[in-house]
């Protein structure tokens, strides 16, 4: 840091060091970020293209609110969005403990960093395990890949369109019809290129917190990897924001 | 803290690349095969893009003679293609696989990857002033991804229903639907998963030039003094980074309504009054907006590079400064920026509100300023320079001709109007073929010419190549030209025979004289093929600087070695364009090399700067205090 403050500023891009004072890797990570941001996206919009071509359609696009209703344990309670929720808590506190074991890298306590690198994993393990719950949901009751089960009758929806938050929920199969397809396949798209990701950062941060238990990193003396797979983590918790805003809350 | 982390980076590094001089020999594998050397890396990039650009041409000369004697029977054409072939003449299936895979390769495989991929790798750490590449090791990755995407690509000839043949942008239904025609079968999934790992490779060569570009230039490489070659792969590799994503996403939507019966890109179609479809409610327009928001860009991903590389050429061989350096830097931010909210003009005719195509249509024409700007600027850099005419040069002052008449037709084509008339019409062929084909390849010959002696350390043969660019130059001509007027009165792109059509039997002449041109093109390819392959054993021994070029590249020795300088990484004193300096002897200066009595830039800032530097700071003073003051006022107002 001391650099920074005693060079002429001018010399910030006159080449011979980093412009933003970071290291390759960490730029990189930033780079590639952006970049996925993209792909997600490509997904979220063309989600919204699709829904919204479904406003005023004879076959509208099912509510969330009646969809994700379950909670474990729960059964035949009317509970909107409320197993959904509990997923979007563990996956910011696992964020959390994320910002905990960058910190304390930072004071290069390699027993410290172990420990919110395991929490933060055990954070994306259940994140995971809550998703594989809904999926397995979601397909027993007729979501597929082709096909969408969700719509209501229309008598069954005036039923449906009342209910209150605890109320016992008792539809059968006869009380659902065909509705767009589009919401059951996107929903095994966007959840499920989300959950890859989330997947792919479990296998990261396992890979990292195994260096740190072997003190690869209290030997290299400095914690700057924790850094770079934090950046990651943040940006696949802070993408679940926004599928949950899009395809769950709206 | 981070500080010290990039100096002990770059320590290690330095280190390495002495370890390689002295200490050890390396494998022909870890040579050859799995370099991290930006410089072999380059190569295999630049070889295999040849060998796909032979293999794309090939294709299009089988097409012309398709439809230049459609009636004939050519023995090589059933030798070459066996079943597609009967009778030596072409399949109409086949004639669309061709197109498909002869667009698809000349786009992505030699114009994105061979281009970009190859200059980018070679003179990013050489004109930057850095050892190698940020990340060595996901450099050779990229190659590799882009290889066996290659080879996934080329593997769709040997199945049994033929490769994808939906055109190059893969639309669906046609290329939904599998049955739709035979190459809608497993050709479209190779072609899906070639494109996938084509994506991953541009992805993770983009993320290493774009973090080379920022992070390790040399002492005294500003931003204002990089070559306009890394000014244009530094925004290419953006364009990239932030439109290849959204083909992957396209791809992946296309995929699953391929494979796994979803319907994101189908609606309803019905055959005698009945579904066809098992189910439906998606839409084939939202994989033409998310196809061409990466198409868009992609055309300015191909062209960009080769704009950079000429202008390097131009003023090295007009013996000048760039005319306007801060304006073609400005010109390629703007067209950078304008290439992602126009994409909406390849699509004119799919029932857009006209006043959403009347916005695509403005933004579209504003293009014509940057390109303007840049053609300017190549001409007033020509204009009473001291030109040498090096194979070079030939092909950087042929780009920009091409640049000038295949760009005029994009006002036409850009015009929503006027597209309805002209879409998908031989129009078109012509315009893209000159603008982005045929000025993008004019600036990849000028790079290899240019940059062969740094590649290989010998010369090409110069005579062989003035040969090659005039017959390359005519023949482009010959065969784009007069497609325009073709499309003008009407001929469709993509038909397979026209003179079963009396309407267009009228061009029939053209189109023979198209595909003699064609012809003498591909025969121009075998001169260059010759030149180049003979001149790697063969050619004249290059020198260290052969052009009496500024730019950091010629410093190094003509032999690689890994970390480019065997000693110091050379500090940068200027820009890049000091050639024919009234004040000095010699005709250039190039940038490493210190003047005298001028300014060390990075070791002691100018008193002009450190001026600028306090002005800033007062400016700001005065700024917040006046809103201090205004604050202060209103609050005793209200009290």
């Amino acid at each position: 840091m001391a650099d920074l403050q005693t060079a002429p500023i001018s010399s910030t891009w006159a080449g011979g060091r980093s412009p933003f004072n970071v290291s390759y890797g960490k730029l990189m990570m930033w780079i590639f970020l952006l970049s996925d941001a993209f792909t997600f996206s490509s997904l979220l919009i063309g989600y919204g293209a699709i829904r919204f071509s479904y406003a005023g359609s004879s076959t509208p696009w099912p509510s969330p609110d009646l969809v994700f209703n379950h909670f474990p344990f729960m059964h035949g309670v009317h509970l909107p969005l409320l197993f959904v929720s509990l997923m979007t808590f563990i996956l910011i506190f696992s964020s959390v403990t994320m910002v905990l074991a960058v910190e304390a890298g930072q004071r290069k306590s390699n027993k410290e960093v172990a420990k919110y690198m395991l929490l933060t994993i055990l954070g994306g393990v259940a994140f995971l395990s809550c998703q594989a719950w809904e999926w397995t949901q979601f397909i027993n009751e007729g979501g597929r890949l082709d096909s969408n089960m969700f719509n209501f009758t229309p008598e069954a929806y005036e039923k449906a369109k009342n209910l209150k938050l605890g109320d016992h929920v008792h539809f059968t199969a006869a009380d659902h019809i065909p509705g767009p397809v589009p919401f059951a396949s996107l929903f095994f798209i966007v959840t499920g290129f989300h959950g890859f990701h989330v997947f792919s950062g479990v296998i990261i941060n396992l890979v990292i917190y195994l260096n740190v238990l072997r003190g690869t990193y209290a030997r290299r003396g400095h914690y700057e990897m924790i850094e770079k797979v934090g950046l990651y983590w943040h940006f696949v918790d802070l993408v679940w924001v926004f599928v949950f805003t899009f395809y769950y809350l709206i | 803290m981070s500080t010290e982390i990039i100096k002990d980076t770059h320590a290690v590094e330095h280190h390495d690349s002495h370890g390689h001089d002295h200490h050890h020999h390396e494998s022909f594998i870890r040579k050859y095969i799995f370099s991290t050397d930006h410089k072999m890396i380059s190569k295999q990039f630049l070889i295999t893009g040849i060998i796909m650009g032979c293999l794309g041409m090939g294709m299009s000369l089988l097409f012309r003679l398709q439809l230049a004697w459609p009636d004939e029977s050519f023995p090589l054409i059933e030798s070459l293609l066996g079943k597609w072939g009967k009778d030596g003449k072409i399949d109409p299936n086949y004639y669309m696989a061709l197109v498909t895979i002869h667009g698809t390769i000349m786009v992505f495989y030699v114009l994105t990857a061979g281009l970009s991929g190859t200059f980018s790798n070679l003179l990013i750490p050489l004109q930057c002033g850095s050892r190698d590449m940020a990340s060595p090791f996901m450099n050779m990755l990229s190659y590799w991804f882009f290889f066996i995407s290659s080879v996934v690509l080329m593997s769709s000839f040997f199945v049994e229903t033929g490769p994808a043949s939906s055109g190059w942008t893969v639309y669906p239904p046609l290329s939904a639907l599998e049955k739709a025609m035979p190459g809608s079968g497993l050709g479209t999934t190779l072609w899906l998963f070639a494109i996938i790992l084509f994506i991953v490779s541009a992805l993770l060569g983009g993320i290493n030039y774009i973090t080379t570009v920022l992070n390790m230039r040399t002492k005294g490489m500003s931003m204002s003094r990089l070559p306009l070659t890394i000014w244009a792969f530094l925004l290419t590799a953006i364009l990239g980074l932030l439109s290849f994503p959204v083909l992957l996403g396209a791809g992946l939507l296309l995929l699953f309504d391929r494979s796994f019966g979803t319907s994101f890109y189908l609606s309803d179609i019905h055959l005698n009054g009945i579904g066809a479809l098992s189910n439906s409610g998606g839409s084939p327009v939202l994989y033409q907006h998310l196809f061409w928001f990466l198409g868009h860009p992609e055309v300015y991903i191909i062209l960009m590079p080769a704009l950079g590389i000429s202008s390097e050429v131009i003023s090295t061989n007009a013996r000048k400064p760039i005319f306007g350096y801060s304006a073609m830097v400005i010109s390629l931010l703007g067209i950078s920026f304008l290439s992602f909210i126009v994409w909406g003009h390849h699509m004119f005719i799919t029932g857009m509100n006209p006043f959403l195509g009347t916005m695509f249509m403005y933004v579209t024409l504003i293009i014509a300023v940057p390109s303007a700007v840049k053609t300017f600027n190549y001409l007033a850099t020509l204009w009473k320079g001291n030109i040498r005419f090096t194979p070079a040069m030939l092909f950087a002052i042929g780009l920009v001709s091409f640049f000038i008449s295949g760009g005029l037709t994009g006002i036409y084509l850009g015009n929503a109007a006027l597209d309805i008339q002209m879409h998908d019409s031989y129009f078109v062929v012509a315009h893209f073929h000159l603008v982005m084909g045929s000025s993008a390849i004019f600036g990849m010959f000028a790079g290899i010419y240019h940059w062969y002696p740094k590649m290989f350390g010998r010369m090409m043969n110069k005579t062989l190549g003035s040969l090659h660019f005039w017959l390359t130059f005519i023949s482009a001509y010959l065969v784009f030209f007069p497609m325009h007027f073709m499309g003008l009165a009407g001929v469709p792109r993509r038909y397979y025979q026209f003179s079963l059509i009396p309407e267009f039997g009228i061009w029939m002449d053209v189109n023979i004289l198209i595909t003699v041109a064609a012809l003498l093109g591909g025969v121009a390819q075998l001169l260059f093929l010759y030149n180049f392959f003979n001149s790697i054993w063969r050619g004249e021994r290059a020198t260290r600087n052969p052009w009496h070029s500024n730019t950091l590249e010629w410093s190094t020795d003509v032999k690689h070695i890994h970390g480019n300088w065997p000693g110091e990484i050379p500090t940068v004193y200027r820009g890049p364009h000091e050639y024919s300096r009234p004040d000095r002897e010699l005709d250039y200066f190039p940038q490493y090399e210190k003047g005298n009595g001028e300014p060390d830039y990075y070791h002691a800032p100018s008193p002009a700067d450190t001026s600028y530097d306090g002005k800033k700071e007062k400016a700001s003073t005065v700024f917040f205090s006046s809103f201090a003051y205004l604050f202060m006022k209103r609050a005793k107002v209200r009290a």
